[in-house]
């Protein structure tokens, strides 16, 4: 990480996603409301959060494959939030994404060469370049033989089909790549294999993460900076290295304090949270936590917390210490 | 691909029998003036109503026309009516289906409930409008019928597309920035098509006879034609001569579970998690 020279890749300004119900009065559930934060070129952005917290909505609206219903998303200096047609399919090679589950990700009814041909149909390349040797040497890459290009989907491994993903995600020569619970669903030393490979890969092209997991431990393990999510909103972001030795927002150190710790328990005790996830549809009024947080004030029920910098890099969404602060 | 049609024949013998049946009705609709031993529509009343005996093998009718040779003309009328109607109909009804399926929304609403306007009709009162009103020959029989049985398709194919556009492999071919078309073509129909298969190999036998009923209230083909559905009206008449109605509904009966056969091996070829476990 070159700290002093920082380039923005991707900012997401004051970014919404809601979902409209169905039906009128099931209301509006707002998956993802009002995220801002910018991304550098060349980290690995993480993201945690409970399931259904909007981590992977979030992942999914940075690259437009769920249409944000406000705010605006930045890639590379272009304003992609309301692109269109070919324009937005163009931009597309630009940012990828890699899925939870690597066998519900590839399409059963082709084989792999079909498979990690499709990036180049769909952008024509097939006469501009030799996408065989291409194919190739993204089997290289990650790590794989060129016998599995004529198997199909079901006869490789779970680890096998998900560097059959990354390769996929790889074809167009991207610069960011959403890692949407990349690993979740892989065996321990399988994760631990595909995610020294995504470590490696970052190095040798450049690439930047937008790493999405509920597991803290392998969010400590690749991510530059973390960012917590609750409830469609972020509640603290920081490089993972601050965040282990201080974490200021309540909910990031009952998170935190969840990460099983082997030997000396020096590092205090966990901390439980009352009561249940309120639903996104009906979120509580003011700060969103207040309702499950060990030091909630009166000021937090009524008005909702902004994200702000209480140190270089370290941005909490807390009146705790908007207080401190004034 | 061809390797695993080979594979195939040696492995799922049903696929194989299914081959042979269909084949055979095939060759015996395009050989038919060879192979058939008497004129099909010419009537000879010296031989009425015979049992079948080795000058007419399968007997003869009321008119005392050869069964034997009247089944194997019929094969070229029923077999193109069965056939032909499935296969334009099912193609139709796929991509209707995967369309609205996909799409969603307004569009899946307004094309369903098309689609559900035609099937509230009873199928054969709506086919037989269509046929008076265009005037009754093969090919607008076969229209009338493409046009009441499509719909069938329609809504198979939208619930499976339903299930299957949730995939993950879907939403990856959308990132690389894939086109609708293209998604649908390349991602969505080739998983969601086997049970559209299955289905118009078993409708095949169903076209034939809903054919010949059509037939029987005096649309579709005229009566000295011989044509399978037909026959077997014809043999109501005369209950106690059994080969009347009897092999003509063998034909249908044949080629229809023919076809079925077929069906079944076709899914498992399509499907490369089946092909390879031959």
């Amino acid at each position: 990480m070159a700290e002093n020279k920082k380039q923005v890749l991707v900012t997401a300004d004051h970014l919404q996603v809601y979902f409209k119900g169905k039906e009128k009065r099931s209301g509006v559930v707002k998956a993802v409301d009002d995220v801002s934060f910018d991304i550098y070129r060349g980290e690995t952005f993480g993201v945690v959060g409970e399931s259904g917290c909007g981590k992977s909505t979030l992942g999914r609206a940075l690259i437009r494959l769920i249409p944000p219903t406000g705010g605006r998303v930045i890639l590379d200096g272009t304003d992609i939030t309301n692109m269109k047609g070919a324009e937005l399919r163009k931009m597309r090679g630009k940012a990828q994404i890699i899925f939870q589950d690597p066998s519900a990700c590839l399409n059963p009814r082709r084989n792999i060469r079909q498979i990690l041909m499709e990036p180049f149909e769909i952008h024509r390349l097939q006469k501009e370049m030799d996408v065989n040797a291409r194919i190739e040497e993204l089997l290289r890459l990650v790590g794989m033989d060129t016998y599995v290009l004529s198997r199909y989907p079901h006869e490789l491994s779970g680890g096998q089909k998900q560097r059959i993903g990354i390769a996929r995600a790889l074809a167009l020569n991207p610069s960011l790549i959403i890692c949407d619970e990349a690993v979740s669903a892989l065996d321990v030393s399988v994760q631990a294999q595909v995610l020294n490979l995504l470590q490696d890969l970052k190095g040798k092209l450049g690439l930047t993460y937008f790493f999405i997991s509920h597991n803290l431990n392998v969010v400590y393990q690749v991510s530059d900076r973390v960012a917590v999510m609750y409830l469609g909103k972020v509640a603290e972001i920081a490089a993972y290295d601050r965040l282990y030795e201080k974490r200021y927002h309540p909910y990031t150190e009952a998170l935190l304090s969840a990460i099983p710790q082997v030997g000396e328990s020096g590092q205090g005790t966990r901390i439980r949270l009352e009561g249940e996830v309120p639903s996104p549809s009906n979120p509580p009024s003011g700060c969103r936590f207040h309702t499950r947080c060990p030091k909630a004030c009166d000021r937090c029920g009524r008005d909702e917390p902004v994200l702000k910098e209480i140190e270089p890099g370290h941005f909490v969404a807390c009146h705790l210490y908007d207080t401190e602060k004034a | 691909m061809l390797l695993s049609i080979k594979k195939m024949f040696k492995s799922n013998h049903l696929f194989t029998v299914g081959v042979i049946i269909c084949l055979a009705w095939i060759l015996a609709a395009i050989f038919a003036p060879l192979i058939a031993p008497y004129d099909p529509i010419e009537q000879d009343l010296t031989v009425k109503l015979q049992a079948p005996t080795m000058a007419h093998l399968f007997g003869t009718d009321k008119f005392g026309r050869d069964i034997f040779s009247r089944v194997l003309y019929g094969a070229r009328y029923s077999l193109l009516a069965g056939c032909l109607t499935v296969v334009i109909a099912g193609v139709i009804g796929t991509f209707y289906g995967a369309i609205a399926g996909y799409v969603g929304g307004w569009v899946d609403n307004v094309m369903m409930r098309f689609s559900e306007m035609i099937l509230s009709f009873p199928s054969l009162v709506l086919a037989m409008i269509i046929n008076a009103v265009m005037g009754s020959n093969l090919f607008n029989t076969m229209f009338a019928l493409v046009i009441v049985s499509w719909p069938t398709y329609a809504r198979l194919m939208r619930s499976v597309v339903l299930s299957v556009k949730e995939n993950e492999y879907v939403t990856a071919s959308e990132a690389m920035g894939a086109t609708n078309s293209r998604i649908l073509i390349r991602e969505i129909i080739p998983n969601s098509i086997s049970s559209v298969i299955i289905m118009a190999t078993t409708d095949i036998g169903n076209k034939i006879l809903m054919f010949s009923t059509l037939s029987f209230l005096g649309l579709g083909s005229a009566p000295p034609t011989p044509e399978w559905g037909m026959m077997v009206s014809e043999g109501v008449d005369n209950f106690n001569k059994f080969w009347i109605a009897g092999f003509p509904g063998l034909a249908i009966f044949t080629m229809s579970i023919g076809a079925n056969f077929i069906g079944d091996g076709l899914r498992d070829l399509l499907d490369p998690k089946l092909r390879t476990q031959f």
